[in-house]
């Protein structure tokens, strides 16, 4: 069974990061969030493992809980 | 609004079981004539148990409902001797066609496969094909429907069930051995028994159209997100016999149903999508809708069927599509244990398989009605995400979803004997057998599943040795000739495969050389008597 790795794999995480940012700058909230949406499905689909996907979720949805103590 | 009037009118009657001191007793009484409850008592019928059928009205034809029945479907119809006239008057369809704005996304075929005698899909209204089953009901010596006859009370006993009815000449009671709850979504016996009837309801109205036109639209099924005539919504155009056009319009969750059901309103919606005003509305109607179930659909001696045990959108046309398979489960069960062939528990695979089917319809219908509805900015987001990638990407064009279509559910029970080698084709243990063109001794022409009509049969491929003994045993290339090799490929079957074959015509096991032994104990778990516990 695959699992999210959760380990560093850009060798270069900085531009990867890079990538994200400037992909969005300039964009109003709400263009961003589209931009967001068709890149989580792109990705996901890139990923193609439920599981995988479930426990990306379980982790986006952790770090969440854990800055907002007493949000869902 | 509605110009058509109930189509088909039938009258109350007086029964003798009303004039009696003490209440009569019979084995089944089937509550609803439903489409459920119609296919329910005819299968009883038809397996000689004696069926009363109860429904409180007195006509059909009120009200648009159902309109597309899958392949699954007509082939228990067929079984049930109704699937030539549905064929006859329905439209067959195979085409679909998915736009967002005026772009066309994508076009699908459901490409049936050649050598099955059932098409894919065909379109009717959900009163021709109940009217086809009261026909076939009304031809049966042992099958009583009594109209206007609503069931007010139920005493539950150990061994049955004492049900009070009300009709137009006051109210009597009548003891059943067991009772099939088939009330519908609003079902009053579900109430009786005080269980809950749990589920999600969705937010969004939805307008149903029912519009006769003499259009040049081609039998096929449309359906927009978003579309130029009716912005930020959804909209499904689909046809009907008669020249009538079934529209669904989604108008989401704040529509007033009653001002959205005026002509004025109606009709204005209805010239621009069609593009003319040549035509004449024959029903409109506001729903909201919901799915839900019962967390069991048996309850001692009542057993729960159609949407009065679950209910689902029609986003993928699974309300009837699955009752009338929840009554091809139910009525060879329930047959056999009124006949006293089979242990009680046999009831309790019923339960496991139809509900695990109630799932699997609940989660398509749910995850449909959730893309065609979305109900957060960001499930709008999402969705517009997917139809956009739609037009660049394989992977987003599988997951537009307008409705996925009703596919028969393969069951995982005890009733199935556990394979012990491998096999190919498309034969799946526990699914529906696929049907195959076959020739019988005289050489006629005879499908399949025709041949197995609706008894446990054994199918067996003739290896030079004594073929399995017992009452039902078709033999491939002397019972049944194999001209076309599609049963071979279907089958994966060589000399020596040998299948057994449950009433409902799906798979419940299969060896590539059977003993004896082996096909007694796997027909012994199909009467409940043993693997029950797998
Ligand atoms: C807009 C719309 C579109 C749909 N499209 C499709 C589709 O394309 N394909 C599909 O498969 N399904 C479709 N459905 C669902 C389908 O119509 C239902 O699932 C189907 O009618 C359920 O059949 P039933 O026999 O369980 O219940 P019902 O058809 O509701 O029958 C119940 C019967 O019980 C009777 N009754 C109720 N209470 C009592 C009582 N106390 N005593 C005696 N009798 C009683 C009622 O009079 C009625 O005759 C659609 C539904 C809607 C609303």
């Amino acid at each position: 069974m695959s699992a999210l790795i959760t380990d560093s794999r850009f060798p270069d995480p900085d531009r990867a990061y890079r990538a994200l940012i400037d992909a969005h700058r300039g964009l109003s909230d709400e263009r961003s969030a589209a931009l967001n949406s068709r890149l989580v499905l792109i990705l996901a689909n890139h990923i193609g493992d439920q599981a995988v996907l479930q426990e990306a979720l379980t982790l986006a949805k952790q770090s969440m809980a854990q800055q907002e103590p007493g949000a869902d | 609004m509605n110009t058509r009037k109930s189509l088909y009118q039938f009258g109350y009657r007086r029964c003798a079981d009303q004039d009696r001191s003490s209440p009569a007793r019979h084995p089944v009484v089937v509550v609803g004539a439903g489409p459920v409850g119609l296919c329910t008592a005819i299968d009883l019928a038809q397996r000689g148990v004696p069926v009363v059928l109860l429904d409180d009205a007195d006509r059909i034809g009120e009200g648009s409902r159902g309109i597309c029945y899958a392949k699954r479907t007509l082939e228990i119809l067929d079984r049930l001797g109704v699937a030539e006239p549905c064929l006859a008057k329905g439209v067959t369809w195979k085409l679909g066609k998915v736009f967002q704005r005026d772009d066309l996304l994508y076009a699908f075929d459901l490409l049936p496969e050649d050598g099955h005698k059932m098409p894919a899909f065909i379109n009717l209204q959900q009163y021709y094909l109940e009217h086809a089953l009261v026909e076939r009901a009304a031809a049966l010596p042992n099958l009583e429907i009594r109209w206007r006859n609503k069931v007010v009370g139920l005493n539950r006993r150990n061994d049955g069930v004492t049900l009070t009815v009300e009709t137009p000449d006051g109210s009597y009671a009548v003891e059943a051995d067991w009772t099939v709850a088939a009330d519908g979504a609003r079902s009053g016996i579900r109430g009786m028994l005080g269980l809950a009837f749990q589920g999600e309801a969705f937010e969004d109205r939805f307008l149903i159209a029912d519009v006769k036109m003499k259009g040049d639209f081609p039998p096929e099924r449309w359906f927009w997100f978003d579309p130029p005539f009716h912005e930020g919504r959804s909209a499904l155009l689909h046809k009907q016999p008669d020249d009538v056009w079934r529209i669904d319009l989604q108008l989401g969750p704040d529509a007033d149903a009653k001002a959205e059901q005026a002509p004025e309103r109606v009709l204005p919606r209805l010239r621009q999508m069609l593009g003319h005003d040549d035509f004449a509305l024959e029903w409109v109607s506001v729903y909201t809708f919901q799915c839900r179930r019962l967390e069991r659909f048996v309850h001692g001696r009542v057993v729960f069927a159609g949407d009065a045990a679950h209910q689902v959108s029609p986003f993928g046309a699974r309300g009837a599509n699955s009752g009338i398979q929840d009554a091809d489960n139910l009525a060879w069960k329930l047959a056999r244990i009124a006949r006293g062939e089979a242990s009680e528990s046999l009831i309790d695979s019923y339960d496991l398989e139809r509900s695990t089917a109630a799932d699997e319809n609940i989660g398509h219908s749910t995850r449909s009605t959730d893309f065609i509805a979305p109900r957060s900015s960001q499930e709008l987001r999402f969705r517009d995400a997917a139809l956009a990638l739609a037009r660049h990407t394989p992977f987003a064009k599988r997951m537009v979803n307008s409705g996925r279509l009703s596919l028969p559910s393969t069951y995982e029970t005890p009733l199935s004997t556990p394979d012990r080698e491998a096999w190919s084709g498309s034969a799946h243990l526990g699914a529906p057998l696929p049907d195959a063109p076959m020739r019988d001794r005289s050489g006629q022409p005879v499908w399949l599943l025709e041949a197995l009509k609706g008894e446990e049969t054994v199918l067996h491929v003739p290896n030079g040795q004594e073929p399995p003994a017992g009452l039902n045993v078709l033999v491939i290339g002397e019972d049944l000739v194999d001209e076309s090799g599609l049963f071979a490929q279907r089958f994966d079957a060589a000399p020596g495969s040998t299948y057994l074959v449950r009433p409902d015509q799906h798979l419940a096991a299969r060896w590539r050389y059977a003993d004896p032994e082996a096909i007694q104990s796997a027909s012994r778990r199909l009467r409940g008597l043993a693997g029950v516990t797998a």
